[in-house]
């Protein structure tokens, strides 16, 4: 019992370190990235697996907490990805356009027709269901 | 948001969920712990459930279960692929980054298959959803190799549709 509790410690010290490297790393891509798109993009993937890997790991030390872990964990799956969406899409609507070396932009042909058929002013009719 | 009506399986599927969660964080058997856990999430289920547009309710089959595991292992390795390749580029000192935004076709019609495909391309290697119109998706590309929306679902997006497919297709 002993032995099996030291190996989950030290596993568990693993994912922690795992973690803080890849948030390390996100948040140097935060910091070299040239626009908003790709620092969201940078930060968003590193975050979300650094941190489910930081809670996983602070799990298999604590085996007690492990099931609350989980629930944390699933919900930065879900909730993570959610709001750099927001974000990203809130800012291209409000005139932040990604400025480096843009190759192709599909987005703004769709932005310029919603804002010529924005007249009703529907809020419903932006979100894109029904 | 518009408004759906009220509906008693809505309602008794938020409630089932949001009892499951209580359930999860306070983890004990003990009748005062359930019966506040109940009366709370009662609570809450009546409240919110006439804002859920979304996640109409489906029939699960045990098929489904084991498309949700592959489906969580394929998740899984994009996830950690993507975060070798964020790493790969941030270290990298001439930032080898070629970015655009790039559109697409889903097939599926199901709202919460569209938010789950939505969420697993923010979290694969160099893509971001910015929006979804109807049945468009709309993704930023880190390194874009092509403009054809019929090449950008296959290396985008199919591994992932092929799944949800199988479950809400």
């Amino acid at each position: 019992m002993d032995t099996l509790n030291n190996i989950l410690t030290y596993v568990g010290l693993g994912f922690v370190l795992l973690g803080s490297i890849f948030l390390f790393l996100g948040a140097l891509g935060i910091y070299r990235m040239p626009d908003l798109y790709n620092r969201l993009q940078a930060g968003t993937k590193a975050s979300t697996l650094g941190a489910m890997s930081v809670v996983l790991g602070v799990g298999l030390m604590q085996p007690d907490w492990l099931i609350k872990l989980l629930v944390i964990i699933i919900f930065i799956g879900v909730s993570n990805p959610l709001s750099s969406h927001a974000l990203a899409r809130a800012s291209y609507r409000s005139g932040i356009f990604p400025f480096f070396k843009k190759k192709i932009d599909a987005y703004e042909a769709e932005v310029e027709k919603e804002k010529m058929s924005a007249e009703t002013h529907d809020p419903a009719s932006k979100c894109g269901n029904k | 948001m518009n408004k759906s009506k009220f509906s008693l399986t809505k309602f008794i599927y938020t409630f089932i969920i949001i009892f499951l969660i209580w359930y999860a964080f306070t983890t004990s058997l003990q009748p005062a712990e359930i019966i506040t856990g109940i009366i709370i999430s009662l609570l809450v289920a009546y409240i919110t459930v006439i804002n859920f547009d979304c996640c109409d309710p489906i029939l699960i089959t045990p098929s489904h279960i084991i498309y949700f595991i592959k489906y969580f292992f394929v998740f899984l390795g994009a996830l950690v692929k993507a975060n070798f390749d964020v790493a790969r580029r941030v270290i990298n000192p001439n930032l080898p980054i070629n970015p655009g935004i790039v559109s697409f076709e889903t097939q599926l019609n199901n709202d919460f298959a569209k938010m789950v495909l939505a969420n697993s391309i923010t979290l694969t290697p160099g893509t971001l959803t910015v929006d979804v119109v109807d049945n468009k998706f709309y993704i930023h590309w880190i390194d874009v190799t092509t403009e054809n929306p019929e090449d950008v679902y296959k290396e985008i997006a199919e591994p992932f549709e092929k799944v949800l497919l199988k479950i809400y297709g």
